[in-house]
């Protein structure tokens, strides 16, 4: 077992610093620190609030997950960092992190994918991911049905979001019936007392829609609706129903994702789906998920909701597998990358081609 | 003492390793936008020219601005990563100070640094015998705000290239020079002063707290 490769992973895409230790497929920490309570003063995510408090928490949480997890830096064998997607200048700080561990430890950096991570996390949680998988991953900042052959090498897009992210639609949803940022959380709470009984609309599940966009979501229509529905109920002098909605929004929301993937896994063959990404802490969506697989003879995988959010495990548990494989490192001049697409898995080291050239430039 | 220096806080992307003594190797690569993706190759690089194995370095300083921040962020970060994993010193120089010793200029001068949105970053010095001292703490404004007794001091930064107009005495160096930020904090080292990493922002972040946005539709 000691043969398994020793990983460090940092993610810093967002608002959350988070670094995580795997051994293998064996999580040994998580930890995290959070500017949420930072941006909460500003009603949504600011990047330069993100960023500072980045720079801030990298070192401490660094220090904190080794000593949490009785690991020494020097008995590290590979880091691995979100390079992307994600917001440029909260990226930055940890992919420079991670390559001066890279330096001052001399092992192999490896820049990752985000949202092949929070594929990958996974497998620290329920062991090694079938190949394929089927992977919906629902947050802030993406909303996107994935078929995965291979979690280090292979990701095909099948769908995704076509205007506003599921999670923020929770966010702006949250914000109509005076709930505090972040919305996920609130209104999953807020649902459990009330009626699913407003029938809001479900987005591309009509006909037409169906053809055009068959993975694809919308949520700009939905969040506009309820926005319309409270509106005139305050118009009308009425108390608005915040429970009820909230629970009738969320069912909308989770009627279709759950919906969709379902389609995906039966109309490609595949026979697993894996949730991932922060609304997967959603506990209606996990229940309805659960339910329809089971229907479908579908296996579920969800990770516990703290995988599901933004974290450095998943980071970790992807480097682990790069390295298992024997995937190629990124080098140390790779970039950050916001708008990193999902098929690229990770940072490949320039070509042979340049390498060749930067032997020959001095 | 085997001190590796580095700066992100102008154009350069600039790295030296100092013995105490001299320079033993450096990099530098002007790149205002490319600070992630050549800092790190520019810090194995200046390792390698110098003949020095990372294992082998005592300590390590750093510009802490003011600076444009995202670029800034990759200097402080690096450097303070860099120093846990070996487990040595890292020490904070404000860039500004870098940027006055490589200026070489005896009697007043102003240094002026790029903080973008049409303003600078400066502070005003005095050099003497080779030692420049720091007269006023580091702002940010526009380059036409300056006092014009201040104006009108030799400039060094790329303030006066960018603000002529304003600043109609400009000279090089423009950028920092990693050799210089090892110099101020050796000398600072010596004279037993603490050199805190702590980044010279000197603006607040862009954004409205949902109070502020209340206050201002209010007022409107
Ligand atoms: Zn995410």
């Amino acid at each position: 077992m000691t043969d398994e490769p020793l990983v460090l992973g940092i993610e810093t895409s967002c608002d959350e610093t988070g670094v995580g230790i795997v051994r293998g497929e064996t999580l040994l920490v998580d930890a995290i620190a959070s500017s949420v309570d930072e941006h909460a003063r500003f009603g949504g995510v600011v990047p330069e609030v993100a960023s500072r408090a980045h720079l801030e928490a990298m070192v401490p949480t660094i220090e904190r997950a080794c000593a949490t997890a009785g690991v020494a830096l020097t008995d590290l064998d590979g880091i691995a960092v979100t390079s992307g997607p994600g917001l440029a200048g909260a990226l930055m700080v940890g992919v420079a992190s991670a390559k001066a561990l890279g330096i001052g430890l001399g092992v192999p950096v490896y820049g990752v994918n985000h949202l092949a991570s929070h594929v990958a996390v996974d497998i620290v949680e329920h062991g090694p991911l079938p190949e394929p998988t089927m992977a919906l991953l629902v947050s802030g900042g993406h909303s996107s049905l994935l078929l995965v052959p291979d979690v280090t090498d292979d990701i095909r897009p099948l769908g995704s979001t076509i205007d506003d992210a599921a999670g923020e639609a929770f966010d702006k949803v949250a914000r109509v019936l005076g709930l505090p940022f972040p919305g996920g959380p609130h209104i999953d709470r807020a649902a459990r007392d009330g009626a699913i009984e407003i029938d809001f609309p479900r987005g591309l599940t009509s006909g037409r829609d169906m053809e055009r966009h068959r993975y694809d979501f919308s949520f700009s229509g939905l969040k506009t609706a309820v926005s319309r529905w409270v509106q005139a109920r305050q118009a009308a002098g009425e108390d608005v129903p915040v429970a009820d909605v909230a629970a009738s929004f969320q069912e909308a929301v989770t009627d279709v994702l759950t919906r969709k993937a379902i389609l995906a896994c039966q109309e490609q063959g595949v026979g697993h789906l894996q949730i991932g990404g922060g609304v997967a802490a959603n506990t209606r969506l996990r229940a309805m998920a659960q339910e329809r697989c089971d229907r479908a003879g579908i296996q579920l995988r969800v990770p516990r909701p703290g995988l599901c959010t933004d974290n450095g495990a998943m980071v970790a548990s992807l480097g682990a597998q790069m390295m298992a494989k024997g995937r190629v490192p990124s080098g140390l001049d790779f970039p950050a990358d916001s708008s990193m697409p999902v098929t690229d898995v990770h940072n490949e080291p320039a070509g042979p081609a340049s390498a060749h050239d930067a032997l020959h430039a001095g | 003492m085997l001190m590796l220096a580095l700066d992100t806080s102008t154009s350069a992307i600039t790295v030296a390793v100092h013995d105490g003594e001299t320079v033993l190797g450096d990099h530098t690569v002007l790149d205002a936008r490319r600070h992630t993706e050549l800092l790190a190759p520019g810090i194995t690089t200046a390792l390698a020219a110098a003949g020095v194995a990372v294992t082998d370095l005592t300590d390590i300083a750093v510009g802490v601005g003011p600076g444009p921040f995202t670029g800034l962020r990759v200097g402080l970060v690096t450097a303070l990563t860099l120093g846990h994993t070996r487990g040595i010193a890292v020490h904070g120089v404000c860039s500004l100070d870098a940027l006055a010793q490589g200026a070489g200029i005896e009697g007043d001068f102003l240094v002026a640094t790029d903080a973008r949105r049409k303003e600078v970053y400066w502070a005003r010095y005095r050099g003497e015998s080779g030692v420049p001292t720091r007269l006023s703490e580091p702002v940010v404004g526009r380059a036409a705000d300056i006092p014009a007794e201040v104006r009108a001091l030799p400039v060094v930064g790329r303030g006066a290239l960018l603000y002529p107009e304003a600043l109609p005495d400009g000279g090089e160096p423009l950028d920092v020079y990693a050799g210089d930020v090892a110099l101020v904090a050796q000398r600072a080292l010596e004279a037993g002063e603490a050199l805190p990493v702590e980044p010279m922002y000197l603006r607040r972040p862009d954004a409205l707290t949902t109070a502020e946005r209340q206050a201002a539709v209010e007022r409107a």
